[in-house]
C-alpha cells in the first residue's frame, strides 16, 4: 500500500502544482515521456544484466557461495549463539548470507526464509533478539559486486561502471556494523 | 585498476569453474535466461514509476520539495538531489532503481550526485520488503525493533555514501 499512496501522491501533487506553477500543459508529454524512456533504460540494461546474473549462476554452480557460507560459521556463531547450536539452522543463515554478499537474490530469499522459520519455531508471533538480528542483517546486508546498478550506470555510458566498489564496501559495512549495534542496544531497552 | 575488475572477474569465474568441472558455458546462458526474468519483473514498476517522477518534475513539484529538504541535507552532507531516493529506497526495490537511474541520467552518472546515488542503490536492500517477507514466512507478528534497527542502518548508509564518495572521489 505505501507504494500505492507514493505513486498517486506524485501524480495528484503534480497537477497541483501543475496547476499552481503554470506548467499542467507539459504534464501530459513527460508523462508519455518517462513511460518511454522506462523500456529504453530496461533494453540498454539487458545485455550486461544478463551477462552479470550469467556469471553469478556459474559462481553459484562452482560452489564459491558455499566455500563463502563456510567462512561465516564462526562469525554467525558468535553473533547468533542460540541459534547456532543447531546446525541446520546455522547452514541455513550462513548459506543466506554469503547467497546475499554474492548478489544471488533468487537464491538468498528461500534460505532465508528456512533460517528464519527455524529461529521462530516456539517463539508465539514475537520475534527473538536472535531472529531480530538475522533480519537486520539481511536488510543491511554486504554486496560484493553491486551488478544491478553497475549494469544501469554502464546502460548510461558510464566508463568504469565498477569505480564505486570500493566506496559501496566502505558504505555497506558501516551500515552493517551500525544495524548490528542498532539491534543490540535496542535489544537491551526494548519492552515487551 | 577497477577497469580491469570486469575482465578479472570473468576469466577467474570461468577458470575456477571449468577447474571444479562446472558447465560453466551453460551456467552462464542459464543465469543470463534468468536475468530476462529480473528484467521482465522491474520493467512494469520503472513504467509507472518513472511516469509518476517525470510529471512531478515538470510540474515543477521536485524542485519545491528539494528546496524544501536541501538546507538539511546538504548540512548532512548528502546532496540534495538525492532526496527521492531516501525516500523510497527502503520501500521498493525497483522503484529507488528507477528514482537512481533516472537521477544519474539527468545530473551525470559520474557527477557527486549521481556516484552518490549508485552507492546508495548498491550498498543497501529493501529494507521493508525484507522485514516483510521473513517475518511474514516465519509466522512473526511482533517485529520488536526489527524496522527501528534497520532504519538506523539505512540511515547511517545514507550518510556514508556521500562520505565515501567524497573520500574516494575527489572532483
Amino acid at each position: 500500500m505505501a507504494m500505492t499512496w507514493l505513486w498517486t501522491g506524485m501524480v495528484a501533487l503534480s497537477v497541483v502544482f501543475g496547476a499552481m506553477t503554470g506548467n499542467l500543459g507539459a504534464l501530459g508529454g513527460a508523462a508519455l515521456e518517462g513511460a518511454r524512456s522506462a523500456v529504453e533504460l530496461c533494453v540498454s540494461l539487458a545485455g550486461v544484466m544478463c551477462l552479470w546474473t550469467g556469471v553469478m549462476e556459474v559462481m553459484n554452480r562452482s560452489g564459491l557461495s558455499a566455500l563463502l557460507a563456510r567462512a561465516f560459521r564462526p562469525l554467525l556463531r558468535r553473533l547468533l549463539p542460540r541459534s547456532a547450536e543447531d546446525e541446520e539452522t546455522l547452514a541455513a543463515v550462513s548459506a543466506n548470507l554469503s547467497a546475499n554478499m554474492l548478489g544471488l537474490g533468487n537464491a538468498a530469499t528461500p534460505l532465508g526464509i528456512r533460517a528464519a522459520q527455524r529461529m521462530a519455531r516456539g517463539s508465539g508471533g514475537a520475534a527473538s533478539d536472535e531472529l531480530c538480528l538475522f533480519v537486520v542483517l539481511n536488510t543491511a546486508s554486504v554486496q560484493l559486486l553491486p551488478t544491478t546498478v553497475a549494469s544501469v550506470r554502464a546502460a548510461l555510458g558510464c566508463a568504469d561502471p565498477f569505480d564505486i566498489l570500493p566506496a559501496v564496501w566502505l558504505t555497506s559495512a558501516g551500515a552493517l556494523a551500525v544495524g548490528v549495534a542498532a539491534a543490540k542496544l535496542l535489544a537491551r531497552v526494548w519492552r515487551s | 585498476m577497477s577497469q580491469l575488475v570486469i575482465p578479472a572477474i570473468l576469466c577467474a569465474v570461468g577458470l575456477y569453474g571449468a577447474i571444479r568441472r562446472v558447465d560453466v558455458y551453460g551456467a552462464l546462458t542459464k543465469g543470463a535466461e534468468e536475468g530476462l526474468t529480473v528484467l521482465l519483473r522491474i520493467l512494469p514498476s520503472l513504467v509507472a514509476l518513472l511516469t509518476a517522477i517525470a510529471m512531478f518534475r515538470a510540474s515543477g513539484a521536485m524542485e519545491w520539495f528539494a528546496g524544501l529538504l536541501s538546507p538539511l541535507l546538504t548540512a548532512l552532507g548528502i546532496p540534495p538531489e538525492t532526496a527521492p531516493l531516501l525516500i523510497i529506497r527502503p520501500i521498493s526495490g525497483s522503484g529507488a532503481l528507477a528514482v537512481g537511474a533516472e537521477l544519474m541520467e539527468r545530473c551525470g552518472v559520474d557527477s557527486y550526485a549521481g556516484r552518490v546515488a549508485a552507492v546508495m542503490l548498491g550498498s543497501s536492500e529493501t529494507t521493508f520488503y525484507t522485514v516483510a517477507i521473513y517475518c511474514g514466512a516465519a509466522g512473526i507478528v511482533k517485529t520488536r525493533y526489527t524496522i527501528p534497527a534497520a532504519l538506523c542502518a539505512d540511515a547511517a548508509m545514507f550518510l556514508l555514501a556521500a562520505f565515501a564518495v567524497r573520500l574516494f572521489f575527489t572532483s
